[in-house]
């Protein structure tokens, strides 16, 4: 008789998971990830880690301003992530939320450098809005229109999109300040007014709606439910009759409308200028908290929340550790991003240990058998396997024939 | 009578969470004989064999093969044991061709390093002591030279040793290597077996029976003993069937021990010496194929008495619903899929199309439904609610046939791809079709609900609820949800692409009567099939298409299998049938 030996780690697939379980799995990620970060700084900036853990919570909730610079990230963060949400929910891997929004905020920078002091401030700040949304849709309906007509690549195309945008910007804050610096000072035109002495909540009003109308949208309206169809098949769109093109059309439409809102908001709200640096990348990092929240626009709060607090924690953890240099926080932010996506992995597979075997120590074959009765299953298995073979056994057939009854 | 046995499977057990898919079953597999393994969807057919190709791991239980207890732990484990299954989805990559598919995961023997190292040093070492050899003993001539072997000097052995890596890194990347040295054998099984491929065509160019051959010649070729075949027929066009059989046979003159797996009874008394019976997990019998008969094993499968007759009504009230002409086109290829072509569908009748698989019937339905381009031809609809009035359906899209208010219902071949959403629920699938009603802009999932409940009940869906996603269910149900919610339609004309293709007999004889049903509520229901027996039992007409082309309409009640069979390969037929011609005069006058 030949006797294999088990591998020690196999993988298998998790199935009909209790619906807790996965957040369960995300939490302790989270936290096997902050352990880590916590090692790392020790590591690299000679921190302890418990006043690393401590300067992560004070560079998020320390005082007053902290919390509100960090809840104003969120929302930018998570109204972008929210525009691209449509467009993945239908498989349309739109990466270039950073361009959309960038030319979004460079309409509404535009609008204030030509229009500033020549129109009342209201009338100005309308003009901005506009002139935002419209741009961002011009830069995501390009893509979309030679998607859905001749089929390219979405991703490709959005992400070079991304490159023409921040050229164009360039181009202009060099013909808009001719020497110099090189950088547009803030404009004093066109600034969206203080509410409670502040720049924080504009951003937070319009999160909180889009959040809501984004999240009814998919899921309670007829466009909802054919962006879903179609991402899930387009064969069957096609046979249910829904018109595919004008679905991606339409989608990015409303996608890139929404990153010209957040553009909007960064110029009017908070910077009141445009540099390279506007977006900073928020319209990558709104791919992953996206992502994290599986497409659902509830579950994206807490995932905006998450990468918020993670960026204002660690950059704290810098500043307070003495360390000018803040690339070391990204690196630390980058790596517990990692950590969280990982955590997907483990919700779809369970890792499974091979389990001492008796007849290891000298038993005979059918101790052996009778060892493995608790095992699952072999690691040989791929997910179609193991999927075809669900497919068949749960559901048992009916032996009953239901001729005599049908349907009307 | 001793019999030897190739495979004995003993108490096997085998549980998936609550779900016990094997209970307690008792299988042997004598050598040199084909076994069919017969049951229902969801019997537990597929898990017992995966257990013996060492997929699963039994829970409980014991496998002999050959009269000795093995352990099978993975496929390879099942290879070393003689052992190898044809999967009913093909595990092929695409974009390589048959040979690299058959030995693609294979490997050399390699020695380690150092041994290889070690041998060169002994061939030189060797080589040379022949050298001294010869050199001690006389030699003249040229000829003499010219023989001798020659020796190998250190420099040259060092050189060897030094290019070592290479040549073994070489040869694990090298995959030509191992092709040129196996193709020969590779034709030999090919040959031996009678099988007809091209080793060197590319899978993606291949047809569905050829993949299946190349899955069959890979496991022959990993010198596997014992064949385990998952529903090799399902695919199959009736010749196809035939000549895999013919090749099932040859295998067995040759030894080989056969497991098929199927669920079509004439199959199994064709080509099996004794039929092994599965029930909801449990082994039923064994039987000798010759001492059993299609009922008794009906009967042992579904475990009562099943009515395998199709009742046919004769059709009452018949008139033209659908007047087909001269409809062409042309796939993305540019290759004709539609040519010329021409027919109608009446209220009250069942109109079959019989043809091998791929011959235009996806098309010519879809065309019908609007989501195929048309080149030429007329699709006319005669609206029985509006006293059959003329409404052209020529190059409408569905939503337009809708708004037009032709009620057109379509089951698609591809159910999970096309006709059902996989991912989302029971509820949200049957919006589908009438998602757009009701106020605008928000969805309406209260009617739907109301429906998916209606549905489950009535054509008794096994499910949980609702909201399962339908990927969930088995096909039968998959099936019945997609009929269902094509029926809920209230159709005058009901299409359906293989609607029992991959069902259990149950479910299959639910869709028959439901498709009968239909033709008494006088709709015009035009059935895909590919089971002569049960076009021939169940359609009033059945048309027969090839390449496109229609190549004859013949009256259901007196249609001949064989006659199907030549006009589905666009022979000319011979049989000079009456009703044919009264068939094609009717359809003259239309």
């Amino acid at each position: 008789m030949k006797q294999n030996k088990e591998p020690l780690v196999h993988l298998v697939k998790r199935d009909n998971v209790a619906p807790w379980k996965p957040w369960v799995i995300r939490a302790a990620t989270i936290l096997g990830g902050l352990i880590f970060i916590c090692l790392l700084c020790f590591a690299e900036l000679k921190v302890s880690p418990f006043k690393v853990i401590k300067y992560m919570f004070t560079g998020a909730f320390g005082n007053e301003h902290n919390v509100l610079v960090m809840f104003r990230q969120m929302s930018l963060l998570l109204i972008i992530a929210l525009a691209i949400t449509p467009a993945f929910k239908m498989r349309f891997w739109n990466i270039g939320a950073e361009g959309q929004v960038l030319i979004g905020a460079f309409g509404a920078c535009a609008c204030m450098f030509y229009c500033g002091g020549k129109m009342s401030d209201a009338g100005l700040i309308v003009l901005m809005l506009v002139v935002a949304i419209a741009a961002g849709m011009i830069w995501a309906v390009i893509p979309a229109l030679f998607k859905a007509k001749w089929n390219t690549n979405e991703t490709l195309f959005t992400l070079m999109m991304n490159y023409i945008a921040l050229q164009i910007v360039l181009y202009f804050i060099k013909v808009w300040v001719p020497g110099g610096t090189g950088s547009l000072n803030p404009i004093k035109y066109g600034n969206l007014p203080q509410i409670a002495g502040g720049d924080y909540y504009f951003s937070m009003i319009f999160a909180a709606i889009i959040t809501v109308a984004m999240f009814c949208y998919l899921r309670f309206s007829k466009h909802g439910y054919e962006i879903t169809v179609v991402g899930e098949s387009v064969n069957t769109a096609k046979y249910i009759g829904i018109n595919v093109k004008k679905v991606i059309i339409r989608t990015l439409i409303l996608s890139g409308a929404i990153c010209g809102i957040a553009g909007f908001l960064i110029v009017a709200g908070i910077d009141h200028t445009i540099s390279k640096d506007t977006v900073g990348g928020q319209g990558f990092t709104a791919v992953l908290v996206s992502w994290l929240a599986q497409f659902n626009p509830i579950a994206m709060i807490f995932t905006s929340f998450l990468v918020a607090f993670l960026t204002r924690g660690t950059q704290e953890v810098m500043t307070s550790s003495g360390i000018t240099n803040n690339f070391f926080a990204q690196v630390v932010t980058g790596i517990m991003f990692i950590i969280i996506l990982a955590s997907e992995f483990l919700i779809r597979y369970q890792i499974v240990f091979r389990k001492k075997h008796k007849d290891e120590i000298g038993g005979n074959d059918t101790e052996s058998a009778e060892d493995s009765k608790t095992e699952i299953e072999t690691e040989n298995v791929n997910d179609e396997q193991i999927e075809t073979a669900q497919a068949e056994e749960p559901i048992a057939q009916n032996v009953e024939v239901a001729t005599e009854k049908g349907v009307n | 009578m001793e019999y030897t046995y190739a495979v004995q499977m003993k108490g096997i057990t085998k549980r998936f969470g609550k779900v016990l898919a094997n209970n307690n079953v008792d299988l042997d597999l004598r050598k040199g004989e084909i076994l069919s393994l017969l049951g229902e969807n969801g019997s537990g057919k597929t898990t017992l064999m995966n257990m013996l190709a060492g997929i699963y791991f039994p829970d409980e239980g014991q496998i002999f093969v050959n009269g000795e207890e093995v352990v099978i732990r993975s496929p390879k484990d099942a290879f070393d044991n003689h052992i190898g299954m044809v999967h009913q989805h093909f595990k092929l990559v695409d974009v390589f061709s048959a040979a690299d598919n058959i030995i693609l995961g294979e490997k050399e023997e390699k020695l380690p390093f150092k041994e290889e190292k070690q041998q060169i040093i002994e061939d030189a070492l060797a080589n040379n002591a022949e050298c001294d050899e010869y050199e001690k003993e006389e030699h003249d001539g040229v000829l003499s030279y010219l023989t001798a072997p020659k020796r190998i000097t250190d420099k040259e052995l060092k050189k060897r040793l030094s290019l070592l890596p290479w040549t073994r890194f070489a040869r694990s990347v090298k995959f030509n290597w191992l092709k040129k040295n196996r193709a020969g054998d590779l034709q030999g099984i090919a040959d031996k077996y009678g099988f007809e491929i091209d080793l060197k065509k590319k899978i993606y160019d291949m047809s569905v029976s050829e993949k299946q051959t190349v899955e069959i010649i890979k496991v022959l070729y990993r010198k596997a003993d014992i064949l385990i075949l998952d529903e090799p027929t399902a695919v199959l066009t009736p010749q196809e069937i035939t000549k895999l059989f013919s090749v099932m046979r040859k295998m067995k003159e040759d030894g080989k021990s056969i497991i098929i797996i199927t669920h079509k009874l004439n199959e199994v008394m064709e080509i099996s010496d004794r039929v092994a019976v599965l029930r909801k997990g449990e082994h039923i019998a064994t039987v000798d194929t010759k001492e059993t008969s299609e009922k008794q094993l009906t009967e042992m499968m579904v475990g009562k008495k099943v009515d395998l007759n199709i009742e046919r009504a004769t059709p009452h009230d018949v008139e033209d619903r659908l007047v087909v002409e001269h409809l062409s086109a042309v796939n993305h290829d540019g290759i004709k899929v539609l040519d010329d072509v021409s027919f109608t569908a009446r209220s009250g009748e069942i109109l079959g199309i019989a043809g091998i698989a791929g011959s235009g019937q996806k098309e010519l339905l879809e065309a019908i439904a609007g989501l195929q381009k048309l080149n030429t031809g007329d699709i006319t609809y005669y609206d029985p609610a509006k006293n059959n009035e003329k409404v052209d359906l020529r190059s409408k899209t569905p939503v337009q046939i809708r708004e037009l208010g032709v009620r057109l219902s379509f089951v698609p071949e591809d159910r999970l791809g096309m006709g059902l959403v996989g991912n989302m629920d029971i509820t949200d699938n049957m919006m589908l079709r009438s998602y757009r009603k009701g106020i605008p802009f928000f969805l309406d999932r209260k009617n739907p609900k109301k429906l998916a409940e209606k549905i489950v009940d009535e054509l008794q869906v096994a499910t949980p609820n609702t909201q399962t996603p339908v990927r969930r269910l088995s096909g039968g149900n998959v099936q019945k949800i997609l009929v269902g919610r094509e029926i809920a339609a209230a159709p005058t004309v009901f299409m359906a692409a293989y609607p029992v293709r991959g069902l259990d007999i149950n479910s299959s004889y639910t869709i028959y009567h439901l498709l009968n049903e239909q033709k008494e509520k006088g709709v015009a229901v035009i059935f895909v099939g590919e089971d002569l027996d049960v076009l021939i039992d169940l359609c009033d007409r059945i048309m027969v298409i090839c390449g496109g082309k229609i190549t004859g309409v013949i009256d259901g009640r007196r249609a001949i299998k064989e006659q199907i069979g030549s006009l589905m390969l666009g022979r000319e037929i011979a049989f000079d049938d009456e009703n044919k011609n009264k068939e094609t005069a009717q359809n003259e006058a239309e």
